[in-house]
């Protein structure tokens, strides 16, 4: 079918046959409004566990409301609902273009797995509130679902990848190795972190395979690796794609992909021991975890100096174009969380940070700055191409959502630098007397102000979402704000 | 440009695409296989000390409701062997004590103080009266409050097939354990009662009337697990040598 | 030789098998006469649209 329209030398240049692709956008587009509405969702339940957190009255009394079980919910919405959809979106979207081929399957099974992925989130999240959960952080579903899961992924891994093998182009595009090492390593993950065995299969609750220490090594396998290939390998598909596609120009170094490609993807599986060191987890494993942690440095920078320098030459365009703005400082915050993490995987500075803040704030470095700012650099990039209109609505918008979103996270992650590191030194700390200093009562109290500066760089970046909604909104509906455009710095009007 | 894609088909197209899927396979199997194999082949993980037993029918129900509750989110129960931890909470912990904890809690943050040796720290009344109000005990906490949880009745009817799931994935519950299941969760909030068979079958489970009610809630359920956690080993019996992995 | 034993023996050789597997992938990259076909592959993203339907 492919081939028909091709003639062994067309394939390379492509000019002539592309005329003749047609894409699939219905899907797409859904993938999209999900991913905004779902990015809203997760901001939100966020924003409000870390005011719980800051104001413990918040919890409400109410069994569905406590910060136990609204936990789950945001990090699902965030990571899986958020993430997923924009993943989703991008994938598709970007796997036609690079394959110049229509979506294997069609719209209606793009359309199904749409469709019943929005089903599993909201049964996960009310499962959560009413008191299921398989307990594993970030795997919290139950079996039933876990299954349900496994179905949708797998129709999705055949619609991916059957579109790659059914491609027009001879090469198959980095971004389409990462989406793939991303879909299939997850799919492992998902399967081996979620063997359970039911105690009626009529209920919902079950008992996992592993116990204790395996049981913590397998769950920091999953969980590790579900930030190394859900939040990483996926994201650095999009980068892959759409930072070279915004800013016109190829990515930096191919050559350096490959070799990003493949050391990232064999040495962030074994970097999960470090969420388990000093822990009953024998010493072997931990050591390795460690060693493994510090050398994903060098795979992670060498991916973002490529995602970086792919501007080398156009660095201008980061002033005109808020969107690659978006893009690039995406790839500058992956940088700054992929330095952290290997920091915080040694095992002394590891002694100190373990239990605090510290982490929290690493996650969300990686979260807010990376996985988010390229999602909405991509959203931004998609909407108007999506709905066929010329530009966004306003770009100082766009700006505007930038900066507030920015606020938002510096806020968050200085509060939990300090609170974290604070907190870690106050346990250790002794008096003169040789007694501890602290209770640990004094340290959660001692904790309070940076709690609620956190919850304000949550509402901030809340704000910015909602900016980004408005500013969507508008561009679908075909409006173009009258605004001061973005203008080429002056040396354009040098001869004057 | 053109002379390379000669052999251009979707023969070939498709074999890199299986080629591409296997590689990836192999390259991401790998490091999870080192780390995770050895951890059921190698004997040592676990340490040999006395006391470990599975979880009595009325503290499994209370572990589930703490998994349930998701307190995992802000108590660790995973003492690291630093002298700080081990004056304020207890010995370091053994892979042994969590050995029968599906999934394992030892958690990734402290909002809130580790719970690892909680057992036998506080009474059974303060326990109580901690969650359901912790602020009218400590003053300073931000723990939500679990009021409601206290005259909930705890559903336990099934309890017998809980331990008989568990018993298929491995843990040492007998036949025994498992016909008695309903009665040994009873027994454990009546003091007065017959406790002989269950303190038999669970040594050092921890008998009470916790709340008082005259059935069994979900609080009592779970503030007999609380009670049990790091109690069941005893550490004057063991030199570290002896427990090193 | 036991499951423990082998485990024990590879781990010490992981320093070593790591190194030629990046070689391999260095060598791979580096190659002058793949130049060519990674540049045709990057610029993939830039080729011009289709059509949606």
């Amino acid at each position: 079918m492919a081939s028909a329209t091709l003639t062994p030398g067309a394939a390379v240049g492509g000019h002539q046959a592309s005329t003749e692709v047609r894409y699939n956008e219905d899907a797409v587009r859904l993938f999209v409004i999900a991913a905004v509405f779902w990015g809203v969702v997760g901001f939100l339940a966020g924003t409000f566990i870390a005011a719980q957190l800051a104001f413990p009255v918040l919890n409400l009394g109410f069994e569905w409301t406590s910060f136990g079980r609204l936990r789950p919910v945001h990090t699902s919405a965030v990571i899986f609902a958020f993430g997923g959809n924009v993943l989703f979106a991008t994938s598709l979207y970007s796997v036609q273009r690079t394959s110049r081929q229509y979506l294997f399957g069609g719209e209606g099974v793009a359309k199904f797995i749409f469709w019943n992925f929005q089903v599993f989130i909201v049964l996960a999240a009310l499962s959560y509130v009413l008191g299921y959960s398989q307990g594993k952080e970030y795997a919290e579903p139950e079996w039933i679902l876990d299954l349900y899961l496994t179905v949708i992924w797998v129709l999705y891994a055949v619609v991916f990848i059957g579109t790659v093998m059914t491609r027009r182009e001879s090469h198959i595009y980095v971004a389409n190795w990462f989406f793939i090492a991303f879909i299939l390593t997850v799919a492992i993950l998902h399967l081996g972190n979620n063997i359970n065995l039911p105690v009626s299969w009529f209920g919902l609750k079950s008992y996992t395979w592993v116990s204790g220490v395996q049981s913590a090594m397998v769950q920091w396998w999953y969980g590790h690796n579900a930030v190394g290939f859900f939040l990483t390998a996926g994201f650095l598909g999009i980068m892959y794609y759409f930072v070279p596609k915004r800013a016109g120009r190829p990515v930096y170094s191919y050559r350096l992909s490959i070799v990003h490609f493949w050391t990232l993807i064999f040495l962030y599986i074994w970097a999960g021991p470090h969420h388990l060191h000093y822990t009953a987890l024998p010493d072997w494993a931990q050591t390795l975890g460690m060693t493994f942690s510090v050398m994903l440095w060098m795979p992670s920078w060498g991916g973002m100096i490529n995602g970086i320098m792919t501007l080398s030459g156009a660095w201008d365009k980061l002033r005109t174009d808020p969107v690659l703005r978006f893009l690039v400082s995406s790839v500058a915050f992956y940088g700054m969380s992929t330095f952290e993490g290997p920091l915080m995987s040694v095992k002394p500075v590891n002694a100190l940070s373990h239990y605090t803040d510290w982490t929290v704030g690493h996650v969300h470095s990686g979260a807010l700055g990376w996985v988010a700012f390229v999602s909405f650099g991509a959203i931004y990039y998609l909407v108007p191409v999506l709905w066929k209109r010329q530009q966004l609505y306003s770009m100082r918008l766009v700006s505007a959502h930038f900066w507030v979103a920015t606020i938002g996270i510096v806020l968050y992650i200085t509060a939990m630098w300090v609170s974290g590191i604070m907190q870690g030194l106050m346990w250790r700390a002794y008096d003169s007397l040789g007694f501890l200093q602290y209770s640990f009562v004094e340290t959660v109290a001692a904790m309070h102000p940076f709690y609620v500066i956190r919850a304000l760089g949550g509402v901030c970046f809340v704000a910015g979402a909602l900016i980004m909604v408005y500013n969507l909104w508008r561009t679908a509906k075909g409006d173009i704000r009258i605004e001061k455009p973005y203008t080429a710095p002056a040396r354009v009007a040098a001869g004057a | 440009m053109a002379q390379e894609n000669k052999g251009f088909s979707h023969q070939t197209i498709e074999q890199n695409t299986l080629l591409l899927i296997v590689l990836t396979l192999i390259t991401v199997s790998i490091g999870g296989l080192v780390q995770i194999v050895p951890l059921f082949t190698i004997e040592t993980t676990i340490e040999k000390v006395e006391g470990i037993r599975p979880h009595s029918p009325l503290e499994l129900a209370g572990f589930n409701i703490y998994v349930r509750e998701g307190c995992y989110n802000c108590h660790s129960q995973m003492i690291r062997p630093f002298r700080d931890e081990a004056e304020r909470y207890g010995h370091y912990s053994l892979a042994a004590e969590s050995m029968h904890d599906r999934p394992f809690q030892w958690s990734s943050k402290r909002t809130g103080p580790d719970l690892a040796r909680v057992g036998g720290k506080y009474s059974n009344d303060w326990h109580i009266a901690h969650l359901v109000d912790p602020r009218a005990v400590v003053p300073e906490s931000i723990m939500p409050g679990y009021a409601w949880m206290k005259d909930r009745p705890l559903k336990y009817d099934d309890i017998g097939e809980h331990l008989k799931t568990l018993k298929a994935l491995g843990d040492p519950y007998t036949p025994e354990m498992i016909a008695n299941a309903k009665k040994d969760l009873e027994a454990q909030v009546k003091p007065d009662g017959d406790t002989a068979g269950l303190l038999q079958r669970y040594p050092k489970a921890v008998v009470a009337s916790y709340t008082g009610n005259s059935y069994v809630s979900e609080m009592d359920a779970l503030v007999a697990y609380m009670q049990k956690l790091g109690t069941l080993v005893d550490f004057t019996k063991y030199t570290p040598k002896q427990l090193q992995q | 030789m036991d499951l423990d034993q082998i485990t024990i023996m590879l781990r010490s050789f992981w320093t070593i098998w790591l190194m030629l597997l990046f070689a391999a992938i260095l060598a791979y990259a580096m190659w002058p006469n793949n130049r060519r076909k990674f540049d045709e592959a990057a610029s993939i993203p830039l080729k011009d649209e289709g059509r949606e339907f």
